[in-house]
């Protein structure tokens, strides 16, 4: 299946028994790519290089880290303050969450830019959303690890959401505690399932690139691989160019780390947990922060959780809602405008998910839930059948026709290039 | 569309953490200094960081307990073996049991944590009028506001207490206080000290140099960490600098 030729008798012996090197070489270095990825397509490989990260430092955490009630706290404060470097393996892991999330956001909205969603590739983007799942669940019970205040009642927040639902509602609840409240039983089963989720993910993402080599990635004209000459080899082309996106991304991640490290963080989870003591303001983490507007935007319990879960739920739909043949923006002038006011809402939400559910907040929460789900139900369906896209160019090399002629192909092809 | 969008969100941002660093809990904007540990190449100020733990431990380790400090920690603060050793041995606590099974108390060491002014924290508010006076060690990162909050509060005692505000007996007016009414009594004076580098022991001082000194019992590897990513950063300069370069080299054929 691949051109590569083992010189070494003992490799070549090996591999005819267990192709383990030609399928790494096949997937890791001949692996068709095309030649006009802009450095949007740096985020899936950063993602995954963060999740390695979050799994070497979390293994070294947990090394040092008591998961009991009455300890969890000042274990944490142990490896800040007395093990070797573990004030950096902490920052790295508790600002690695965040940039993961700002990595993955990152490539979800790039995906939707540029249609990546649609045909072939369903499967890929539903596999995308487990990962997305996967990794809510896995930082939602990282964040209660230190048992700090906002650890205690975000966990009971959350998990009391559950309890909307009629009948089943409040015995999932406890199912979900191991107990009464959120106690000991809770803490050890989130660090249990904490160690365990991150190779959930790991496994995901192995599937997820499975199902990317198999239908080949989108690009940015949305248009697809015809001939050879449309792609590259993976290796050198985009092991250097990811390998410089690392670099960029390392230098904004540790800026983090080493100057603001708790610039993400909420300064009630320093005061450690006390169930007795509610804190004024209860707020998720800000990657959860969208949903949680979206959450409180409905005044009843249960359809608030609806919406929420819905939120989700509606993106494994998304191939068939949008109805454009065309997959990038590039070619589709109001999907282009209406994606951007989609993403200002996405965001706006997330403004409105940290304030309190008061004032002209709860308004505006409403609008911009109805305007998510807007997009996604109506806009997205009915844009395909009245928008006229602009011509498509013959093929990933033929120049973009812009009037002109072929001499600025690799110009407009990749914009981002030579910035 | 894009532009716009764009611009617009990173202006609310950039107006949104503003506004997060100033105001305080209580609403009042918080009154802010510049500290030595502050930016690229913040340093705590050592004599500030000595001076910090006379006024800690001449007023604050009366109520307050530092429980995640030892007393070996005090080093970094500029504490000499023989000092460390006589700062744990004035207080005492429960040893482990002896041959005969009696527990006897026994005189702290450098290597106990700071031990805490009463026993348990029951005794500590039935000592205070009911309020449980909080641990400091992590009081620096654990309010909105940070050092500035605690810098704040200090001094944001009302002798007269406003008009309309409604201050039960025992606790007094603090305007950066969420709600106001605060237990602890106001603590900073001129001269409530006396500072053994001659510095003028001026209320603002000691306020600055306390709250000097519970930043580093809330980050003590703020310098390590600082001074590290000094370091990491310039090799990361030069490493992305080469992959750019090779990057270059690499795709310059590809059209």
């Amino acid at each position: 299946m691949s051109g590569l030729k083992i010189n070494n008798k003992a490799l070549a012996w090996f591999d005819q028994r267990l192709p383990i090197i030609s399928m790494m070489h096949h997937s890791g270095v001949e692996y068709p790519t095309p030649k006009n990825l802009n450095y949007w397509w740096n985020f899936g490989s950063l993602a995954g290089f963060i999740l390695v990260v979050m799994i070497l430092t979390g293994i070294f955490l947990v090394m040092n880290y008591t998961a009991h009630t009455s300890m969890a706290f000042d274990s944490v404060e142990r490896i800040m303050r007395d093990v070797n470097y573990g004030w950096l393996l902490r920052y790295l892991h508790m600002n690695g969450a965040s940039m993961f999330f700002i990595l993955v956001y990152i490539h979800i909205f790039r995906n939707m830019y540029y249609g990546s969603y649609k045909a072939p590739r369903e499967v890929l983007w539903w596999v995308g959303i487990l990962i997305f799942l996967a990794m809510m669940a896995t930082a939602f019970m990282g964040y209660v690890l230190p048992w700090g205040q906002m650890s205690f009642w975000g966990a009971t927040v959350i998990t009391n959401l559950f309890s909307a639902f009629p009948i089943v509602g409040d015995p999932i609840v406890t199912w979900l505690w191991g107990g009464f409240a959120v106690d000991n039983p809770t803490l050890n089963r989130f660090f249990s399932l904490h160690y365990l989720l991150p190779f959930v993910i790991f496994a995901l993402v192995f599937v997820h690139v499975w199902a990317l080599h198999t239908v080949k990635s989108n690009n940015p004209l949305g248009i697809d691989i015809k001939t050879p000459q449309d792609t590259i080899p993976f290796h050198p082309y985009y092991t250097i160019k990811d390998l410089f996106g690392i670099g960029v991304f390392l230098m904004f991640f540790l800026a983090f780390v080493f100057w603001a490290p708790n610039f993400f963080g909420e300064p009630d989870n320093y005061i450690p947990a006390n169930p007795m003591v509610t804190p004024p303001h209860i707020v998720p983490e800000w990657y959860f922060l969208p949903f949680y507007a979206i959450l409180r935007a409905v005044p009843d319990k249960l359809g608030g959780v609806l919406m929420m879960f819905g939120a989700i739920i509606v993106l494994f739909f998304l191939p068939w809602l949008d109805s454009s043949k065309v997959r990038s923006a590039k070619f589709r002038p109001f999907y282009k405008q209406l994606f951007w006011v989609f993403f200002a809402d996405c965001v706006f939400l997330g403004y409105l998910g940290g304030k309190p559910a008061e004032g002209w907040y709860v308004p505006a929460s409403q609008i911009a839930t109805a305007y998510y789900f807007l997009h996604f139900l109506v806009i997205l369906p009915l844009l395909g059948k009245f928008e006229k896209p602009r011509a498509l160019p013959a093929s990933i090399s033929a120049p973009v026709l812009k009037g002109g002629g072929p001499a600025t192909a690799g110009a407009h092809a990749q914009p981002m290039e030579k910035a | 569309m894009r532009k716009l969008i764009i611009s617009t969100l990173v202006a609310a941002g950039l107006a949104g953490t503003a506004g997060i660093a100033q105001a305080s809990e209580a609403g009042a904007p918080l009154m802010t200094e510049k500290w030595s540990w502050e930016g690229l190449f913040g340093r705590y100020d050592q004599a500030q960081l000595r001076r910090g733990f006379t006024v800690f431990h001449g007023v604050c380790s009366n109520c307050h307990s530092l429980s995640l400090v030892a007393y070996r920690n005090l080093a970094a603060v500029g504490l000499t073996e023989d000092e460390i050793k006589a700062v744990a041995a004035e207080r005492e606590l429960a040893d482990a049991p002896n041959d005969e099974g009696t527990v006897l108390m026994r005189a702290g060491r450098p290597s106990d944590k700071y031990i805490s002014p009463f026993p348990n924290d029951q005794a500590a508010a039935a000592a205070n009028m009911g309020a449980l006076p909080p641990d400091l060690s992590l009081m620096a990162k654990a309010r909105l506001g940070g050092p500035n909050y605690i810098y704040s509060l200090m001094l944001g005692y009302m002798d007269e207490v406003p008009e309309g505000a409604e201050i039960p007996e025992g606790k007094y007016y603090n305007t950066y206080f969420p709600g106001h009414a605060i237990s602890m009594p106001p603590q900073m004076m001129d001269d409530l000290v006396e500072y053994a580098d001659g510095t003028a022991a001026t209320k603002e001082q000691i306020a600055k140099d306390i709250v000097a000194f519970l930043n580093w019992t809330a980050e003590p590897e703020l310098e390590e960490r600082k001074s590290m990513g000094l370091k990491v950063m310039i090799f990361l300069a030069v490493l992305t600098a080469l992959f750019y370069a090779l990057k270059r080299q690499i795709w310059k054929d590809v059209h």
